[in-house]
């Protein structure tokens, strides 16, 4: 049977752990894609004292940095969406009222991280 | 190698509990003693505690990728061969940057 499937996450009505769940998923593709740059720049810094001087240099600029914040955001919100998963295996916070609460924990805090991450790299 | 249900869930929890303790040793050593000269960084990442660390986290972190960015591949790719190619790639793709870094890990050393 052909069960009728409607994915627009744009306009489901989203409850607070779903949003936490879906950015869940997105942060860590972000975070996969920056994989490749980030073993990049170790394998410069790690070449010689002018190419660690590069890397330097460039992590200094604004572009470099405000990149930064986006992956720091993500690690953020992946790391502690991933926490409150591990805590919900064990069975802390997995009823409705304190997953609503860690959840909406989650997406604050993710975002609060990065805000003190630009206030430190601005 | 085949990571199905039960294992690929406990893979996935695993390697998240050593990604995090690890970012978070790189995280407070690099806030408390700051690596300001190639020497000093260089110095860090070959000390063989550090380079241990570091290999075991990418290990980690390349499985957690595995599983993660299969389930994503698994429930938006549904042609089975498109699915196949993409998966395929994705295991290339990840075996080459492990590869790239362990190449990275050994050089530091020498």
């Amino acid at each position: 049977m052909q069960r009728p499937v409607f994915f627009n996450l744009l306009q489901i009505q989203m409850p607070v752990g779903a949003l936490t769940s879906i950015t869940h998923r997105i942060t860590g593709v972000i975070l996969a894609l920056g994989i490749l740059p980030g073993v990049y720049f170790l394998d410069r810094s790690l070449q010689s004292p002018e190419a660690y001087t590069w890397v330097a240099g460039l992590a200094a600029t604004p572009w470099f940095r405000a990149t930064a914040i986006i992956f720091i955001w993500a690690l953020a919100h992946h790391a502690l969406a991933g926490i409150r998963h591990l805590l919900s295996d064990i069975d802390i916070g997995s009823l409705l009222p304190a997953a609503r609460r860690s959840a909406w924990i989650v997406n604050i805090s993710g975002v609060a991280v990065a805000l003190l991450a630009a206030v430190a790299l601005f | 190698m085949v990571v199905t249900g039960l294992r690929a869930w406990l893979v996935q929890r695993a390697s998240a509990v050593y990604l995090l303790c690890y970012i978070v040793f790189v995280l407070v050593h690099i806030l408390l003693d700051p690596p300001t000269s190639y020497r000093a960084w260089r110095e860090w990442a070959s000390h063989p505690g550090v380079g241990i660390a570091s290999a075991v986290f990418f290990a980690a972190l390349l499985a957690h990728m595995w599983v993660g960015l299969r389930d994503v591949i698994i429930d938006y790719v549904h042609p089975i061969a498109v699915r196949a190619t993409v998966l395929a790639l994705l295991a290339l793709g990840l075996t080459g940057i492990g590869a790239w870094v362990l190449r990275i890990l050994w050089l530091s050393i020498g």
